[in-house]
């Protein structure tokens, strides 16, 4: 048994009060939750102390919240390891000095209603919705239930392992700055049925990703919902197969530019094995303006748009060498290394192999 | 300490003053670096959500030309520390797939070998708190940066995944800026921003959500007091330097705050001149972090 303080931020709507901080000391193993330490609060010190949970076996997923600023579950989450963090967390900049406590808030990004309690409805079923999430099959339905190789659903049991916590849309860091972002919680949801092979609509449904400007192309690419996911779903990893689905799937026509700044840094590359910027911002806005010297709308205000960061940067001297200003002058690697490179994208271009950790694992050391 | 270094792209092109720094920090530290001229970019994950093969080879091959060197590699950029180390975690889970890479670097005389005589890929920060000692580090500083309050900005591919960026090995990872800072005589300052996304990723994708983000982490520590921010990250960089005026509009205040380099903050408490760091080149006037060096007595 150890003791800890739990410091939790608190909301009693019928006070009329706002948000508040409120510690409470809890003596339990360290290898006992931070749900079961709220609970034993709950249970000695105050009643009205409220949080959503359930199975206490992260299974049933209702106990998301944030715990040391990270999002995750309650009752997933050690409160031995909980207090290791503080104490880390502790150790550096001006509360260096004082004691460690545990935080726990409700999750992020949505709205709360009671202490831990938040409004799923409006930021992630709404959004889970959004993504029609059921089967979308043609023909007539068969007589039993649908035959498919147990190989062709693999590829989706990642996606398929999400408990509807929460979890991720609370550690969004997209959606912290575009609340309308679909979200990772709903786009790891669509690639569940993108990559279905009972379904008939994956081109319609990667059409539809593809062209919401809060869609695919939103996500920063920031890792934070592949950390705070408690089921390993990695729904950043999903989106990315989604990205790289609708570029098979030809649609390259999205508002985002999504497609033309994959292709331009893909072709960049294998011209010039390093990244020329001046070339990167003009393709990415416009893929082929040399040759078909015909920009959409969109591409053109982008183009405007980078103008005064770019003459800012040749003020400075950040960017004023030629290759950093015209586009394609910038060098290729030297000495025969960029026909090595050239070699490698042709190799990966024919076999395109896909290597998922999350089927294979880790092989065993032989050693 | 000799070291294969991978520069990455961003160092050579809209932030050179990185690249010069890094040489200069490097020499007074007594780092020797034998740069990688004929590696290629790492893909910043662009390459791997297009085609994981490609990317996994590409990054294969700049292993391989360090490993070539028989040194131990070092980069100077988050995202290409994050790219690499999803593309070396691939690599290390299975000699097939291994082998598989390695049969089209065999054609160029090229073998990515699995943990090779300990063989590693760090970011200078690591590198500086796990190889060269924070201790030696004291040691060096030839000019506290007293009085001078720095906010960390670590860079998303550089703290997240924990599970690929050895964190259970190293799990103090995530606070190695602050403590650099500490050693270095400056003062932390904490806000909202250290550890989440500069929004460069989005950039051209999503000009207003990247530059929201960029914008409002720079106004929180400017909130809480921050003479500076201090970034591993050369494309961090870009959002939150290059692109700080463009961000101060999305966000809808005055903004203005320094963002160094990583080797700039620990060349001038080793006594470099701001100058001669490239400082001049930042487009968010870095004159009060020289003010504020200048106030302190030497």
């Amino acid at each position: 048994m150890a003791e800890y303080t739990l410091k939790v931020r608190r909301y009693q709507p019928e006070s009329g009060e706002g948000a508040y901080w409120e510690q409470f000391q809890v003596e339990l193993d360290p290898s006992l939750s931070v749900l079961d330490g709220l609970l034993q609060a709950k249970d000695r010190d105050d009643g009205s102390l409220s949080v959503r949970c359930s199975c206490r076996a992260a299974i049933c997923g209702s106990c998301g919240m944030k715990i040391n600023g990270q999002s995750g579950l309650g009752c997933k989450t050690q409160i031995g390891e909980a207090q290791e963090l503080a104490e880390k967390k502790a150790s550096v900049g001006p509360s260096a000095d004082g004691a460690p406590v545990i935080t726990v808030e409700p999750m992020a990004n949505m709205p709360v209603i009671k202490d831990l309690i938040t409004d799923m409805e409006s930021t992630h079923w709404s959004k889970i919705r959004r993504v029609t999430p059921w089967l979308l099959p043609h023909g007539e339905a068969p007589e039993r239930e649908y035959i498919v190789e147990p190989e062709s659903m693999i590829d989706i049991t990642q996606s398929m392992a999400c408990i509807q916590c929460g979890a991720c849309v609370s550690s969004c860091l997209s959606m912290e700055a575009d609340p309308e972002f679909i979200g990772p919680a709903a786009l790891a949801k669509a690639y569940r049925f993108v990559g279905d092979p009972r379904d008939a609509e994956t081109k319609e449904r990667l059409h539809d990703l593809a062209h919401d400007p809060h869609g695919i192309y939103d996500c920063t690419h920031c890792f934070s919902c592949v950390d705070a996911c408690p089921k390993g779903v990695a729904p950043m990893d999903q989106i990315m197969r989604l990205r790289r689905k609708a570029v098979e799937e030809g649609i390259d026509d999205d508002p985002n530019n999504g497609y033309n700044h994959s292709e331009a840094f893909v072709r960049m590359i294998e011209k010039k094995g390093t990244n020329d910027e001046a070339l990167l911002v003009q393709e990415s806005h416009a893929l082929g303006l040399k040759g078909k010297l015909k920009p959409s709308k969109h591409a053109i205000k982008g183009l405007i748009e980078s103008l005064p960061t770019v003459l800012r940067a040749i003020k400075t001297g950040k960017a004023r060498s030629p290759a950093k200003v015209i586009p394609g002058i910038h060098p290729k690697l030297p000495g025969g290394a960029q026909d090595d490179v050239k070699a490698i994208y042709k190799h990966a271009e024919e076999h395109r192999e896909e290597f998922n950790l999350y089927i294979k694992g880790e092989e065993e050391e032989t050693e | 300490m000799k070291l294969a270094y991978w520069p990455g792209c961003v160092s050579r092109g809209f932030t050179t003053e990185l690249h010069g720094s890094m040489a200069i920090t490097a020499e007074k530290l007594g780092i020797e670096l034998v740069e990688l001229d004929r590696a290629n970019c790492c893909g910043a994950g662009i390459i791997a959500e297009h085609n994981q093969e490609l990317a996994d080879t590409l990054n294969a091959r700049t292993f391989a030309l360090a490993q070539q060197t028989g040194l131990a590699m070092m980069n100077i950029c988050s995202t290409c520390q994050g790219a690499q180390s999803e593309c070396q975690q691939r690599l290390d889970a299975d000699s097939a797939y291994r082998a598989h890479i390695n049969e089209v670097l065999s054609g160029q005389g090229l073998a990515y070998e699995k943990g090779k005589d300990g063989w590693t890929n760090k970011n200078f920060l690591w590198l500086l708190v796990e190889d060269y000692g924070l201790d030696k580090l004291a040691e060096k500083v030839t000019r506290p940066l007293t009085g001078l309050r720095v906010g960390p900005f670590y860079g998303c591919y550089i703290v997240r995944p924990k599970e690929r960026l050895g964190y259970e090995e190293f799990p103090e990872r995530d606070i190695y800026l602050e403590k650099v800072i500490e050693v270095l005589g400056g003062e932390v300052v904490e806000y909202d921003g250290a550890r989440k996304c500069c929004g460069f990723p989005v950039i051209m994708m999503n000009r207003d959500t990247s530059l929201r983000q960029a914008g409002t982490h720079v106004g929180d520590a400017i909130d809480a007091g921050a003479d500076c921010l201090v970034t591993p990250c050369p494309l961090c960089h870009l959002n939150l330097d290059m692109q700080q005026p463009e961000a101060a509009k999305v966000v809808n205040r005055d903004l203005g705050l320094p963002v160094l380099h990583l080797p700039q903050l620990v060349a001038l408490a080793l006594g470099a001149e701001p100058k001669e760091l490239g400082m001049s080149k930042h487009i968010a006037s870095t004159k009060p972090v020289v003010e504020r060096l200048a106030a302190v007595p030497a």
